[in-house]
């Protein structure tokens, strides 16, 4: 439990529902980041909104960094990635590689993800996206179950 | 064309700019944050992170009230419409994409929001696993129908 952190939880997750209402009101558009990711490859329709997002998505994030590191994870390398679980003895280039292929796949396939069905389907009571949210954290959550990754 | 206007672009760069600032504060950036929630197996013992769910309830809620204030308003600030996701069918592609999203969350505890705010702080193998995400979801463009069109009438 020494890692719960509900006020900072809450608080980073209320700036990610203000970065959802101001792009919706602003300019009509679900900030679902496999959505705008996804749509800059071929066949892409509009292009420098969705760059513009991005690069500031990286820049919000290393510049609260910068400002509060102790809001958030700190240190100047504030997250490393989770080498697989040992006893699968896959390297883990390999495991990287299917978990990102998996993952752009089928948020393509299912046109969305945390944000996209998870934060901003929700918030339009979407039975879609209900489902798709209900299937995602359960099928993450058998996958942690079965690999043991933690 | 609207959305290349400076208020409209100005509005896309303040909502990345929170979104990343959320990501970070929440510190759904680290991977093993993620990972300490999905993992119910450590309810019992206590040592289980609720934390992921402290963010996306407040979000969700902000994001309500959002769509909310939208539903009185004929269109938003800088363009002509909502862009309201035109799919309603519950089909076999979402629940089978959201399944195998689910399978990739769980392996690395990664979701596509953070996997683009860890480039402000690249840890080794992000970029293979962005390679990865694209090359994945360029390969569901081609099985999920491209055109507005198509799309309406798949949708039906």
């Amino acid at each position: 439990m020494e890692s719960f952190s509900p006020f900072t939880a809450a608080l980073g997750g209320s700036l990610i529902g203000l970065a959802a209402a101001v792009l919706w009101l602003g300019n009509g558009r679900i900030a679902g980041i496999s959505g705008i990711f996804g749509q800059l490859l071929p066949p892409a329709q509009t292009v420098v909104w969705r760059l513009v997002f991005l690069v500031a998505l990286v820049l919000g994030a290393w510049a609260t960094s910068q400002l509060f590191p102790a809001l958030g994870v700190g240190g100047v390398h504030p997250a490393t990635l989770v080498p697989p679980p040992a006893a699968w003895g896959v390297p883990p280039p390999v495991w990287l590689a299917v978990a990102g292929l998996l993952i752009g796949f089928g948020t393509k396939i299912g046109n969305g993800c945390t944000s996209g069905h998870g934060v901003c389907g929700l918030a339009r009571l979407s039975l879609r996206s209900l489902v798709a949210v209900a299937v995602f954290f359960g099928v993450a959550i058998i996958t942690v179950t079965v690999t043991g990754i933690v | 064309m609207a959305n290349l206007r400076p208020p409209y672009l100005i509005t896309a760069a303040v909502s990345g700019l929170l979104f990343g600032a959320g990501l970070y504060v929440s510190q759904m950036v680290d991977p093993l944050k993620v990972l300490r929630f999905l993992d119910f197996t450590a309810i019992p013992s206590g040592c289980w992170d609720p934390s992921l769910a402290f963010v996306i309830v407040p979000a969700i809620l902000v994001m309500f009230i959002a769509v909310r204030i939208g539903r009185r308003r004929p269109a938003p600030l800088f363009d002509v419409e909502f862009h309201e996701p035109e799919y309603k069918r519950i089909d076999t592609r979402l629940v089978g994409g959201a399944a195998l999203f689910g399978i990739g969350w769980g392996m690395s505890g990664i979701c596509p929001g953070p996997a683009i705010a860890l480039i402000a702080f690249p840890p080794d193998g992000i970029w293979l696993f962005l390679a990865a995400l694209i090359a994945g979801s360029y390969a569901g463009s081609l099985i999920v129908p491209s055109g507005r069109t198509r799309r309406l009438a798949d949708a039906k």
